[in-house]
């Protein structure tokens, strides 16, 4: 844990500073690696083509399908992966019945669906969906079993002192109790989303950012290609800091390291 | 009503370590006696201070009172019942705090009154709780947000709130400073003498058990039994010991007891 206190100032400098750095670091290898700038594309000419995608509005249309698919497969896999977590946190006979197809399942990439997807689901949104769901699932029912399993068993004593129902257990002990643990694994989960919707595109569909960086590498704009990352970056950057914020609600903090 | 009568009281835990035999062959599950025929009455109303060394057991025996355990044999009854599991009547106040996190001071006091249907009537009621122990003006700060003794009062008063028969007190002083134990132990006595439940503490602290307890019971090491069971029949304040001469004895004899032969 990071013990010392900056200004609010040197906080929002800092990541400025890094950033142009990296940019720095690029334009010089550019510069001096002798490569073509069609094979690397320096900053400039990234940035160019940037402008380019963003007025044509084709780069506005793809983001917006990916956070589509991103956004449908991974609330779909917290909506069911989190209530199954607390059930075979919670209970033996669960987990012994489950926990085996769950482990069976989880190692499997999801790429490896992809030719299933593509005759079960067709082309088109669905598909990616469904793979996005896939690989997020596995890791938020784990996090939250883990994080149920972990909770301590003062506060069941305590819930049993003062005469909980089973419905208030879960409501005020398990599920405030696993909150924070949840926030760090959906923090997690979200990049692994990410990494997938990008391999989901360049197979399913016509558009998202991972189809134009696929069609952009066919038709061999390495500038196009650096586009579709540097959005991808920027957008798994903001998330993380969506995710940040959450674990800074009150009742939350008690649990929560600033990282 | 907080009568405790325990009869026989044995508990036996399994260790499921695996030891082997001569041959490799292992043995069957070893049986660690814990406690073993306690036989102790607590008045309704007293306060009684329990001592021994570390696991010993006493933990254990609070929490069978509790309900959160179970005896191997023998009969505990509350007044004149048996016990049947956790109860709201006997209030566990946790070692470390049990206090839930991610509820502020003010919700976790009204664990023990969510109950109530008369809003105002509830809300006055916590507000005299904070106020007994002296945290008004902490009802909106979460338990990680307040100091160790701050702690130790709103679960308190959580424990209070709920009006039990019997306090349960696991070590309720350890970790605190100094000074705050001081004071802590000052409030539990003067609560105990304006409430008068029955209360249960177990303790490391000699002093402790001397200046709090209407009674102290002392158990020997495992498997526990019980070594000393004697009424304390002096008026609070005890504050100076050897201006009471039966009490500076009666330390210096605990302290033998407890394994220290040159107390402080």
């Amino acid at each position: 844990m990071i013990t010392e206190t900056h200004s609010t100032l040197t906080k929002s400098i800092a990541p400025v500073l890094s950033f142009t750095v990296l940019v720095l670091v690029w334009e010089l290898t550019v510069r001096f690696s002798g490569w073509d700038t069609n094979v690397l594309p320096g900053p400039y000419k990234v940035l160019v083509s940037m402008i380019e995608l963003i007025t044509t509005g084709s780069l506005f249309k793809h983001t917006v399908a990916s956070l589509f698919r991103v956004t449908w497969g991974f609330y779909l896999a917290a909506i069911f992966g989190i209530p199954l977590g607390i059930i075979l946190g919670r209970s033996q006979l669960a987990s012994i019945l489950l926990n085996p197809i769950i482990h069976f399942l989880r190692p499997i990439s999801p790429l490896a669906w992809i030719p299933l997807a593509m005759l079960w689901f067709g082309i088109g949104d669905q598909p990616a969906v469904f793979l996005i769901f896939l690989s997020s699932f596995f890791p938020i029912v784990v996090a939250t079993t883990v994080a149920v399993r972990s909770i301590n068993p003062t506060y069941f004593y305590v819930a049993a002192n003062f005469n909980f129902s089973r419905k208030e257990v879960i409501q005020k002990i398990v599920i405030p109790a696993i909150i924070p643990d949840i926030i760090t694994a959906l923090r997690l989960t979200v990049t692994i989303a990410w990494i997938v919707v990008v391999a989901a595109e360049m197979i399913a569909v016509q558009s998202g950012l991972g189809y134009l960086i696929l069609d952009s590498r066919n038709g061999l704009r390495l500038d196009y290609v650096m586009d579709g990352m540097i959005v991808i970056g920027l957008i798994g950057l903001y998330l993380d800091y969506i995710m940040r914020r959450l674990g800074r609600i009150e009742s939350a903090s008690w649990g929560i390291g600033q990282a | 009503m907080g009568h405790i009568q325990t009869e026989n009281l044995c508990r036996e835990f399994v260790n499921h370590r695996k030891k082997k035999d001569e041959d490799g062959k292992f043995l069957p599950d070893e049986k660690v006696s814990v406690l073993e025929d306690i036989n102790i009455e607590v008045e309704d109303g007293e306060m009684v201070c329990l001592l021994g060394p570390s696991g010993c057991g006493k933990s254990t025996l609070l929490r069978i009172i509790a309900g959160f355990d179970k005896q191997t044999s023998g009969s505990i009854l509350i007044d004149g019942k048996e016990i049947t599991g956790p109860s709201s009547d006997n209030i566990f106040v946790f070692q470390h705090s049990g206090l839930l996190p991610w509820m502020t001071v003010w919700q976790n006091v009204e664990l023990g009154l969510r109950n109530m249907e008369e809003v105002e009537e509830k809300r006055v009621e916590i507000q005299e709780y904070i106020e007994m122990v002296e945290l008004d003006g902490f009802e909106d700060h979460y338990p990680h947000q307040l100091s160790g003794g701050m702690q130790r009062r709103a679960e308190l008063a959580r424990a209070l709130a709920v009006n039990p028969d019997i306090l349960i007190m696991d070590e309720p002083f350890s970790g605190l400073d100094f000074l705050t134990h001081m004071k802590m132990r000052e409030e539990v006595v003067n609560m105990h003498q304006f409430l008068g439940k029955t209360i249960l503490i177990v303790t490391h602290d000699i002093d402790d058990a001397l200046i709090m307890g209407d009674r102290v019971v002392v158990f020997s090491k495992r498997p526990s039994q019980v070594k000393m069971n004697r009424k304390l029949d002096f008026p609070h304040p005890r504050i100076v010991f050897n201006k009471q001469t039966e009490l500076s004895q009666l330390r210096d004899e605990l302290f033998l007891m407890l394994g220290v032969s040159y107390a402080v």
